[in-house]
C-alpha cells in the first residue's frame, strides 16, 4: 500500500522538473566536464544501454561502434568506437560529454544530447515541420544519466 | 595534459579502427549502354580545392547491383519515367495549343548539354533559374498551361529527360558574374549546421564521406546524378526533395522546394561537381 502510493508520487512528479533536476540552460560545463548528476540521481546503465542502442532514443550507434552492442546491427563509423571509454574517461567527462560534446570537442560533429537553445533552424522531431511546445532536449536529465552510467561499464 | 595523451592515444586507436571498417568510393568505371563513358570521379573543380582535393558521382559509394543497374538502360527503371516524360513532350497543351515539340523541336537535339549548365542565369528575368523554373516558365507563357509542382511526377520526370540527353557531358555550371551572389548563399547554407542535431551538409558529404553513418554509405552528395530512382521508394527524386530529406534528418525545419534557399543550394551544390558526367536517371538506393 505504502509502496504504490509513493508509485504514484512519483509517475505524477515524472515530467515535472524536480527540485534536484539540473534545467538544460543551467548545466556548468567545467573543461568540458559536468560534476553533478543532471537528474539528481545515479543512472541504471542497463538503460543506458538501451538508449545508446536505440534509434528512436540516443541512436550513438549511428556513428560509434559499441562491440558490447554487437546485436545492434548497422553500426556507424563517424565517430571513435565506444569500447573502452570508460577506461579513458571519468564519469564526470562522460557527462559532459553526452551532454554537449562541442564543451569537449570544439565543432565537434556529435550532436548535443542535453541542450535546448541556440539552434538554428530546429525542427519538430524528424518531421521537417517547425517546433512547437513539446521542443526539449533530445535525451532527458535521467536518460542521460542512465547513458553516462553504461559508458562508464564499457573497459577495454 | 591528461585529456591531450588519451586523445592522442585515441585517434589513432579510432583510425585503426575505422581502417578495418572503412569503405571509401569504390573503384569503377562507369560506361552506360557500352557507350556513354562516364567521368564519376575526377580533380575538384578550383574553387572546391580548399575543401576537396577529388569529387565523386554518388555512383561510387552503391552496391555492386545498383551500380550496375545504372550501366544498361533496359535495367534503369528511371529510363521508363524518361519515356513518359517524351510523350509529354511531344504533347499539345494550354491555350496556345503548342508542345515542347513545337517550339523545340526533337529533344534528344535542342536539349543536348541544357542539364549541364543548370542552374544559371535568366537575364530577361534577372534571376537565377533552375532546370524546373525554366520549364514551367515555358509551360505558362509559351504554351499557357498550368505550372507543374516543383517536386511533383510530371516535372521530374521532364528533368529525367533533360537529363539523359545529356549523359556523358561535364556538370559546368557559372559561379561567377551574376549569379556569384546567389553562388555565396548556396555556399554559406552548405556549411550551416542546421537543426536539433546541428549538422551541416559538410559535417556529413565533405568531412565524412566514405563512412557509414547507421545504415549509410555517405557519399558527397553530389547532384549530377538527379533525378535518381531510389529502390528505397520506386520513383525518381527531385534534387530539392533530396535537400529537404536531408535537412529535416537534422531535425530542422526544413526549407521548401523551389525556395531561393533551396535553389541557391542547388546552383553551389551544383559547382561542386563541375566536371563530373551529367548521370541522371542514376540509381540509388
Ligand atoms: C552524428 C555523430 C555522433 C552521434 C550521433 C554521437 N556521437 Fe559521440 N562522438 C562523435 C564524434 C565525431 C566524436 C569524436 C570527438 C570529436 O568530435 O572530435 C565523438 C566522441 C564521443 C565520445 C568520446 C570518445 C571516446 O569514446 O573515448 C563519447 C564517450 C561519445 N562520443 C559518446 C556518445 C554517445 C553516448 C552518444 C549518444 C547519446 C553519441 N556519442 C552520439 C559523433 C557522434
Ligand atoms: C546527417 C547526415 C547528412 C546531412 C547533414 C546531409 N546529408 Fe545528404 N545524405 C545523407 C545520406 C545518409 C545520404 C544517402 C547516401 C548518400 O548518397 O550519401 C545522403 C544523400 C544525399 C544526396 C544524394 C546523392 C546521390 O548521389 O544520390 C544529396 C544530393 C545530398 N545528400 C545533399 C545534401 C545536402 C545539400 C545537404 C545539406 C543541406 C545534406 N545532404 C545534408 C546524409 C546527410
Amino acid at each position: 500500500m505504502k509502496r504504490s502510493i509513493m508509485t504514484m508520487a512519483l509517475v505524477c512528479t515524472g515530467f515535472a522538473v524536480s527540485a534536484a533536476e539540473v534545467a538544460p540552460s543551467d548545466v556548468k560545463f567545467e573543461d568540458g566536464s559536468v560534476a553533478q548528476s543532471l537528474s539528481g540521481t545515479s543512472g541504471d546503465a542497463a538503460n543506458g544501454r538501451q538508449v545508446v542502442g536505440n534509434k528512436s532514443l540516443g541512436n550513438c550507434v549511428a556513428c560509434h561502434q559499441v562491440s558490447d552492442l554487437a546485436d545492434v546491427p548497422f553500426q556507424g563509423e563517424i565517430g571513435p568506437p565506444l569500447d573502452g571509454a570508460g577506461e579513458r574517461w571519468s564519469e564526470e567527462e562522460l557527462r559532459g560529454i553526452v551532454a554537449n560534446a562541442k564543451m569537449m570537442f570544439p565543432e565537434s560533429m556529435m550532436p548535443s544530447f542535453y541542450k535546448t537553445e541556440g539552434f538554428y533552424r530546429p525542427g519538430n522531431a524528424y518531421t521537417g515541420e517547425a517546433p512547437d511546445d513539446t521542443f526539449g532536449p533530445l535525451l532527458s536529465a535521467q536518460q542521460i544519466e542512465d547513458v553516462v552510467a553504461y559508458l562508464v561499464t564499457l573497459k577495454e | 595534459m591528461k585529456r591531450t595523451t588519451v586523445w592522442t592515444a585515441l585517434m589513432s586507436a579510432g583510425v585503426m579502427a575505422a581502417g578495418s571498417a572503412f569503405a571509401g568510393p569504390v573503384d569503377d568505371t562507369l560506361i552506360v549502354n557500352e557507350e556513354i563513358e562516364m567521368v564519376t570521379h575526377t580533380d575538384a573543380p578550383a574553387h572546391l580545392s580548399d575543401a576537396l582535393d577529388e569529387i565523386y558521382s554518388g555512383w561510387h559509394f552503391r552496391g555492386t547491383e545498383t551500380r550496375a543497374m545504372q550501366a544498361d538502360d533496359f535495367d534503369n527503371p528511371g529510363m521508363i519515367f524518361v519515356e513518359q516524360a517524351q510523350d509529354a513532350w511531344d504533347t499539345a497543351e494550354g491555350s496556345e495549343g503548342k508542345s515542347c515539340a513545337s517550339c523545340h523541336g526533337a529533344a534528344d537535339e535542342s536539349m543536348k548539354g541544357v542539364r549541364a549548365v543548370y542552374p544559371k542565369w535568366n537575364e530577361a528575368a534577372g534571376e537565377v533559374r533552375t532546370l524546373e523554373m525554366q520549364i514551367n516558365d515555358c509551360r505558362e507563357n509559351q504554351m499557357g498551361a498550368e505550372k507543374w509542382k516543383y517536386t511533383g511526377g510530371d516535372m521530374v520526370n521532364m528533368t529525367a529527360l533533360l537529363a539523359s540527353v545529356s549523359r556523358g557531358m561535364p556538370v559546368n555550371v557559372a559561379i561567377d558574374g551574376p549569379v556569384q551572389s546567389t553562388w555565396e548563399q548556396g555556399k554559406e547554407l552548405y556549411y550551416t549546421r542546421t537543426g536539433q542535431l546541428e549538422l551541416s551538409c559538410a559535417n556529413c558529404h565533405e568531412d565524412s564521406y566514405g563512412k557509414m553513418i547507421r545504415a549509410d554509405h555517405l557519399s558527397q552528395g553530389q547532384i549530377n546524378g538527379f533525378p535518381t530512382y531510389r529502390l528505397k521508394n520506386t520513383k525518381l527524386n527531385a534534387v530539392h526533395a533530396r535537400f529537404k530529406g536531408c535537412v529535416r534528418d537534422t531535425r530542422a525545419e526544413t526549407f521548401k522546394p523551389g525556395s531561393p534557399e533551396f535553389i541557391a543550394l542547388e546552383l553551389y551544390v551544383a559547382s561542386r561537381g563541375n566536371g563530373l558526367s551529367v548521370e541522371g536517371p542514376s540509381i540509388r538506393n
